[in-house]
C-alpha cells in the first residue's frame, strides 16, 4: 500500500494537466470496455441457451413435446425421447445429494465446532482439494477402482439381503454390475460435497458468537448449539449451498460417463444402469452427423439439461447471494 | 428433556461421527491420489513427454496433447483473461447498485456452475458446424468462456476488499477511473487477482466434456489452430476406455500429470494469497 500511494504521488502529483488531458479521451474507452466486458458475459448465457434451443428445434418440431415424456432412444429407428436421461439425471443427482448431504454436515461441524485451530485449515483446505479434481479423473478412479470394489463388496451382501424384501428389495435389484446409477451417484456425492461444506462453513461462521453464547450459557452442548442455533440461523442459505450441490451433480459430465453403465432404459434399481443427458450427450455424439435427426435430438437434450440446471443454479443462488444485491 | 449424562453421550457420538467424516473426505482424496501415483508414477517415463501418441503396441507418448493442451489454455487465458478481469472490475466499480451489475453477476454465478458439456455443444453449433469443422480454436474459445466466471468471481471479491478511501485518495488527485483502476485497485488486488488466474488455469486444463466437441483431439503433433487438434484431458479419455493396457497405462500417466498440476496450481494460489495479506 505504501508504494502505491508513493507512486501516485510521484505519477500525477507534477503532470497533473497531462492526466487530464488523456484521461478525457481514453476515460470515456476505458469505461466502455468495463461496461462492454460486463454486458458480454450477460449475453453470454442468453446467447448459450439460444444457440442449444435452436440447434435442438428440429427434433422439438419433429416429436413435438411428446420429446420430453417418450422414453424411447432408438438409434435404428430414429425415434428419440429424453425421459429416460431426464429421469437418470435427477436419480443420480439425488443419490449424490443425499449421500453428500450428512457428510457435509458432520465436516462442517468438524471444521467450526471441533477441529483444533491448528488443523482446521489443512483440513479445510484437504477438503477443498476434492473440489479441485477433474471430472475425468473421478471417472478414472471410479472406472477402475471403485466400480470393481462394488461388483465384488458392495453390491452381491446388499442384493441378497435387502435386495430380497417386498417394495424397498426393487431399489437393489438386478446383478452387481458395480456400475450405475447407486456408483455414479457416490461418485458424483464426493465431488459435490466440497462445495456443500465450502458454504455450510461459511454460513455456519456468519452465525453471531451471541446467539451461540447464550445458548452455550443456559448449558446446551456444542451439538445442541450446532443443531438448534447455528444450523436454523443460516437455514435459507444452507438450503442455497445443497442446490448448489444438485446443480453440479446434474451437469456432471466425465465422471458419469466412465460409471453409469450407458443403457438407455429406465430402472427403479440403485444398482441398475443407466444414463444421464450428458452422458448421453458425451456417447452418443460421435455417431451423430451434421443434420441428423439424432444431433439435434441431443442438442435438444442439451437444451434441456440447461433449463434444469439453470432453475437449481437461480434458485441456489437467490437463497445464498439474495443479499449481496 | 433427556438427562444430562444422555445429551452428553449424544454431543460426544455427534463429535465423533463428525471426526470420522472430516477423516473420511481426507482419506478419499489420498485414496485418490495413491491410486494415480500407484499407477500413473511407473508409466511416466522420458517418452510420456517427447513422443507422440503411436498406435498400441508401440512405445508412444503425449507430447501432442501436452502441447495441444498448453496452447489452447494458453490462448483461452489469452481471451478469457482480460473480459474476466474487465468484468469483474465492471461489477466491483461501475456496475455496483446497477441493475445490468445486478443482472451480469447474477448470470456470472450461474455460468460458473452451468454444465461445462453445454459450454462445448454451444461451441459446436456456433462455430464448429458453420465453419466446417473441429478446431483448435473452437477449443480454446469453449475454454475461454470456462475459465471468464472463475475470474470475474475472484477479481470482484477482491476488488471489493480495497478500502474505498484508496480510491477517493485517487481521484480527489485528479486521476481519471482507468488510472484509478490500473495503478489503485488493480495493483492493491493484485494477489488476488492472479489467485483467480490460476485457478482459470487449473480449471480449463482438467475440462475434458466441452473438448469433446470443439477440438476433438489429434492422434499427431499439430500446432495448426485450425485443424483438431489434441488434449490431455481428451487423451485421458480415449486412452481410458480403449482395450490396450499400454495406452491405459499412458491414460494414468496423463491423468497423475494433470492432477498433480491442478493441484499444485490451487494449493499454491491459496499459498500466494494467505502471504500477501
Amino acid at each position: 500500500m505504501d508504494a502505491t500511494v508513493e507512486s501516485m504521488g510521484s505519477g500525477s502529483v507534477q503532470p497533473i494537466t497531462k492526466a487530464k488531458a488523456t484521461g478525457r479521451i481514453s476515460d470515456p474507452i476505458f469505461v466502455a470496455l468495463l461496461w462492454a466486458s460486463g454486458i458480454f458475459v450477460l449475453a453470454l448465457l442468453g446467447l448459450i441457451i439460444a444457440e442449444l434451443f435452436q440447434g435442438g428445434l428440429p427434433a422439438l418440431q419433429h416429436f413435438g413435446l411428446d420429446f420430453i415424456w417418450s422414453s424411447a432412444w432408438n438409434p435404428v429407428t430414429e425415434n428419440f425421447g429424453a425421459l429416460v436421461m431426464i429421469y437418470g439425471t435427477l436419480f443420480s443427482a439425488i443419490i449424490a445429494v443425499v449421500v453428500a448431504l450428512p457428510l457435509s454436515f458432520g465436516i462442517a461441524f468438524f471444521l467450526t465446532e471441533i477441529a483444533p485451530p491448528p488443523l482446521k485449515r489443512p483440513i479445510g483446505v484437504a477438503v477443498q482439494l476434492l473440489a479441485a479434481v477433474p471430472s475425468i479423473i473421478y471417472g478414472m478412479w471410479g472406472f477402475f477402482v471403485i466400480v470393481p470394489l462394488m461388483a465384488v463388496y458392495v453390491q452381491p451382501p446388499l442384493i441378497d439381503t435387502i435386495g430380497n424384501l417386498p417394495i424397498i428389495g426393487a431399489l437393489f435389484a438386478g446383478p452387481p454390475l458395480g456400475s450405475g446409477m447407486f456408483t455414479a451417484g457416490l461418485i458424483l456425492a464426493v465431488m459435490i460435497l466440497p462445495f456443500i461444506t465450502a458454504m455450510f462453513v461459511e454460513t455456519l461462521e456468519s452465525v453471531p458468537p451471541m446467539l451461540k453464547e447464550s445458548a452455550y450459557g443456559i448449558g446446551a452442548t456444542t451439538f445442541e448449539v450446532y443443531k438448534n442455533v447455528s444450523v436454523p440461523y443460516g437455514k435459507t442459505a444452507m438450503v442455497g449451498a445443497i442446490m448448489l450441490g444438485l446443480g453440479r451433480a446434474l451437469g456432471e459430465t466425465m465422471a458419469v460417463t466412465f460409471v453409469i453403465g450407458n443403457a438407455t432404459r429406465m430402472s427403479a434399481s440403485l444398482f441398475a444402469p443407466g444414463a444421464t443427458i450428458a452422458s448421453t450427450i458425451a456417447n452418443e455424439f460421435p455417431e451423430a452427423a451434421i443434420g441428423s435427426l439424432k444431433l439435434t435430438s441431443l442438442l435438444q437434450l442439451g437444451f434441456i439439461l440447461f433449463v434444469i440446471s439453470f432453475i437449481v443454479l437461480a434458485l441456489s443462488r437467490a437463497l445464498v447471494r439474495s443479499r449481496l444485491d | 428433556m433427556a438427562s444430562l449424562a444422555a445429551r452428553r453421550a449424544k454431543d460426544t457420538t455427534v463429535k465423533v461421527i463428525s471426526t470420522a467424516f472430516a477423516v473420511l473426505a481426507i482419506f478419499l482424496l489420498g485414496w485418490i491420489l495413491w491410486t494415480l501415483l500407484s499407477r500413473g508414477l511407473p508409466a511416466l517415463g522420458l517418452n510420456v513427454f517427447t513422443e507422440v501418441t503411436k498406435p498400441p503396441g508401440q512405445q508412444g507418448g503425449l507430447l501432442n496433447a501436452i502441447v495441444g493442451s498448453l496452447i489452447q489454455i494458453g490462448i483461452a487465458m489469452v481471451i478469457g483473461g482480460p473480459i474476466g478481469i474487465f468484468c469483474g472490475t465492471f461489477l466491483a466499480e461501475n456496475g455496483k447498485g446497477t441493475k445490468i451489475g445486478a443482472a451480469a453477476r447474477f448470470v456470472n454465478d450461474i455460468l460458473l456452475s452451468a454444465p461445462s458439456i453445454l459450454v462445448g455443444l454451444f461451441i459446436y453449433t456456433l462455430l464448429v458446424v458453420p465453419f466446417g469443422g473441429f478446431s483448435g480454436w473452437a477449443g480454446s474459445l469453449a475454454l475461454a468462456i470456462l475459465v471468464i466466471p472463475v475470474i470475474v468471481r475472484t477479481t470482484e471479491d477482491m476488488l471489493n476488499l480495497v478500502p474505498v478511501g484508496l480510491r477517493e485518495a485517487a481521484f480527489a488527485l485528479g486521476a481519471p477511473q482507468w488510472k484509478v483502476v490500473m495503478f489503485i485497485t488493480w495493483r492493491a488486488a493484485r494477489a488476488g487477482i492472479v489467485t483467480g488466474i490460476l485457478l482459470a488455469i487449473a480449471r480449463a486444463a482438467g475440462e475434458t466434456a466441452p473438448l469433446l466437441f470443439t477440438s476433438l483431439g489429434n492422434n499427431a503433433l499439430s500446432t495448426d489452430l485450425s485443424k483438431p487438434m489434441a488434449s490431455l484431458p481428451i487423451a485421458i479419455y480415449q486412452f481410458a476406455g480403449s482395450p490396450f493396457d499400454d495406452w491405459v497405462s499412458l491414460a494414468w500417466a496423463g491423468a497423475l500429470l494433470i492432477t498433480v498440476g491442478v493441484l499444485v496450481l490451487n494449493v499454491a494460489s491459496r499459498l500466494f494469497l494467505a502471504r500477501s495479506h
